[in-house]
């Protein structure tokens, strides 16, 4: 489902429909919550009313409650963004026209997740040093002869498998959303498109199906980018307190 | 659309996990211009506006404490003049009270005195009266006990029935003449 190439870009596949989406994710983000902060009312309006619910959800659900009490308010521009950017970008996967999530290309998952990944760590080392690195992966409490088992296992959990599942999660679910949706709107093509009258009909049991999957889609969309974030969240926190974890 | 999905399928012959450098570029780029957008306007706005709703509420709490406050403290100021001002007027009642005595008990005294000094005057007065009236009488009694002796002397001083006789005219015309001074 790729637009036509539209600028030849240097890159095998030019400027695609995904790059677009993207773009007009931020467009979209940026101009809704500055139209909504603008007026900056002490009695909202509707419009600062929805961005506030918008921004507080973040900055209270997420921040304030994973991260805590004094030191939540930096994380909050980063965890803010990074909801609203997924959230849009997938919820492109349930609108008709659009209909491509943007993180059903992995690209963008790697991108986001990398940049979670060096923010936690850079926040673990500056606030414990160097030996931030011993708090991650040497647990405390553990006797000294289950360390050799226990460390390695910490280091490939912590600083391996954390980034990629962190990226894979959100780019496997809206790719197999993605292909879900597809598949079952074009098996309803195929099948309306049947000479027999009795295939012509079981579309109908496929478009259920679909319909049923589309709702369950949104509903993924709308939690994927939630996790991502949550996950962002209890990463900065554990970073941030590693040293009493 | 059969087509495409088959494309598509073909295209990416290529693992899914293998990513476009151009997109990740693209996600990189939109995602550093929404972070600035976020970090540089939106969060400061939104901020902005909860710190000074937050302000509004205390600062009204605040206000209405500092008004309670100033309320009880002149009801205190208030009372406590109420109070000084009782004192005084107590104080003040007193006084009279005392200075009422006082001054009763003064024109007591004087009226004491005065009343002394008038009985001492009329005693004095009543003695000199008395006194004039001694010599007077007795410049009287001495006429009068001269004339009656005359009278006596005219008659004849052997019969006593006579003389007796005589004494009770004498007296008899004294009345008389004393009525006539009386009338």
């Amino acid at each position: 489902m790729h637009l036509p190439a539209i600028l030849p870009w240097g890159a095998a596949d030019g400027f695609s429909k995904q790059m677009l989406l993207v773009i007009l994710s931020v467009v979209i983000i940026a101009t809704f919550f500055l139209l909504a902060a603008r007026k900056q009312q002490l009695v909202p309006g509707k419009l600062q009313f929805a961005g506030e619910m918008a921004y507080g959800f973040v900055r209270n659900s997420i921040a304030k409650d994973i991260i805590g009490g004094r030191d939540f308010m930096k994380y909050v521009p980063l965890l803010f963004s990074l909801f609203f950017f997924i959230l849009v970008n997938n919820i492109y996967g349930a609108i008709p026209v659009l209909q491509l999530p943007s993180f059903s290309h992995v690209g963008g998952a790697y991108v986001l997740a990398g940049i979670v990944y060096f923010t936690w760590i850079g926040i673990g080392i500056k606030k414990n040093g160097l030996k931030y690195f011993k708090l991650a992966t040497v647990p405390s409490g553990v006797p000294f002869y289950i360390l050799p088992i226990v460390v390695p296992i910490e280091i490939i959990s912590n600083f391996l498998v954390r980034p990629v599942t962190h990226s894979l999660r959100l780019f496997a679910t809206m790719l197999a959303g993605h292909l879900i949706v597809m598949l079952a709107g074009s098996g309803i093509e195929y099948l309306v498109m049947q000479e027999n009258v009795l295939l012509k009909g079981t579309s109908v049991l496929v478009l259920a199906g679909a319909i049923a999957m589309y709702m369950l889609e949104a509903l993924i969309m709308a939690l994927q980018a939630y996790v991502f974030t949550l996950l962002t969240a209890i990463y900065i926190e554990g970073a941030l307190h590693a040293d009493s974890h | 659309m059969n087509q495409l999905i088959i494309s598509a399928a073909t295209e990416g012959a290529t693992s899914p996990l293998v990513p476009n450098v151009w997109e990740m570029g693209v996600v990189l780029v939109g995602f550093a211009v929404l972070m600035y957008i976020v970090v540089k306007f939106i969060v400061p706005m939104f901020e902005k506006t909860f710190a000074e709703r937050a302000e509004a509420i205390e600062g009204g709490i605040a206000k209405a404490e500092q008004a309670q406050a100033e309320a009880s403290a002149a009801l205190e100021e208030y009372k406590q003049q109420l109070t000084e001002a009782r004192a005084e007027a107590n104080r003040i009642r007193e006084e009279a009270r005392a200075e009422g005595a006082q001054i009763l008990a003064e024109l007591k005294e004087k009226a004491a005195a005065e009343s002394a000094r008038i009985t001492a005057q009329a005693h004095v007065q009543i003695e000199s009266e008395r006194q004039a009236a001694v010599v007077a009488l007795r410049s009287e009694v001495g006429t009068l006990a001269t004339t009656l002796a005359g009278r006596i002397v005219g008659e004849s001083l052997e019969d006593d029935q006579r003389s007796a006789r005589v004494v009770d005219r004498f007296l008899a015309d004294l009345e008389n003449q004393n009525a006539g001074v009386a009338k």
